[in-house]
């Protein structure tokens, strides 16, 4: 398995998302800096969370004309896999490689919490194919622009096309499990031809020892092994 | 030339920013208050003294960076050179 880490001034969760990929699949993946204009041919490409240029402009929006992003632009024209995590998440919108809005979070404050996720079985998304969708995954966010927000013509397609591949989900029915009032209760969504897979939960901190649960770990299991087959 | 840029929300796309100040000033018995919006003010200064051309550049800039045109609308304002 081929990884590589694209990293922007500002991303912080870079390293982290190293050790969980590197733990899980016994290869260290590339750290690529944005300023490269090449990416060696990689089976995933992945953008971490952080604050990339300091969410100067609009979040993502600066890190979306980083040199880098033409060479990930390819990767994704070749049909090639793409995760993007929180701010990975948002530069992917903001690139144009995803659907949609991520504004700022409905009660204008920055959310740091573990969630619940439902996942999609329905999905047009191969990687999470190998997960259980009875099961509830625990993976923490923390944002502030993680609102999902489309136009009622774009919500209707993604949700017919299905690219809602995680969505908030109330636990213990005592409180909203939508941390940042995302429309139909969004967490994750895929591009149509299911290999671009944005996200604001953070599996990297969800990985077992040390951390309060380990679905990050089965999240990121699944999208290697549908990678792989 | 110095032109100013204004980018605010489109009409009906969520500004959870703006729906905070509304509440907020109509708790202040604001009570006339009838709509908030939020935008951003960007001030840039071309090398030209055409004033279409002027629009012209900014138009591009607003397009390939400052706005998300998908969520956000903009407006040029040319200021004449001081």
């Amino acid at each position: 398995m081929r990884v590589a880490i694209i990293v922007f001034p500002g991303s912080n969760c870079d390293r982290d998302m190293m050790v969980a990929i590197e733990t899980l699949t016994g290869r260290r993946p590339a750290l690529i800096w944005h300023k490269q204009t090449n990416l060696q041919p990689v089976d995933l490409a992945v953008i971490p969370g952080g604050f990339s240029f300091g969410d100067y402009l609009r979040c993502g929006a600066l890190a979306a004309h980083a040199p880098i992003m033409n060479a990930l632009l390819d990767h994704a024209a070749r049909g090639g896999a793409i995760l993007g995590v929180c701010n990975g998440f948002q530069i992917l919108i903001e690139a144009g490689m995803l659907p949609g809005f991520l504004t700022r979070n409905k009660e204008l404050k920055f959310v740091c919490k573990q969630t619940s996720l439902a996942i999609n079985s329905d999905a047009s998304c191969e990687f999470i194919k190998s997960l259980d969708s009875s099961e509830k995954l625990q993976i923490p966010v923390a944002h502030n622009e993680g609102n999902f927000f489309a136009d009622p013509v774009t919500l209707d397609n993604i949700e017919s096309n299905g690219q809602v591949v995680l969505r908030y989900v109330n636990e213990d029915k005592k409180n909203s499990g939508n941390p940042n009032g995302s429309l139909n209760d969004i967490a994750g969504i895929c591009s149509s031809n299911g290999k671009i897979l944005g996200m604001m939960p953070h599996p990297e901190r969800a990985m077992g020892a040390g951390h309060e649960s380990a679905d990050g770990k089965k999240l990121l299991q699944s999208i290697f092994e549908a990678i792989e087959a | 030339m110095r032109i100013t840029i204004t980018i605010e929300k489109k009409p009906g796309v969520l500004d959870p920013e703006a729906q905070a100040i509304n509440k907020a000033l109509s708790s202040l018995g604001f009570d006339d208050l009838q709509n908030v919006t939020m935008g951003k003010q960007i001030t840039v200064s071309i090398d030209t003294d055409n004033k279409e051309h002027a629009r012209y550049r900014a138009a591009k800039m607003c397009e390939s960076l400052l706005a998300n045109t998908a969520i956000e609308s903009y407006t040029i304002e040319i200021n004449e050179p001081s």
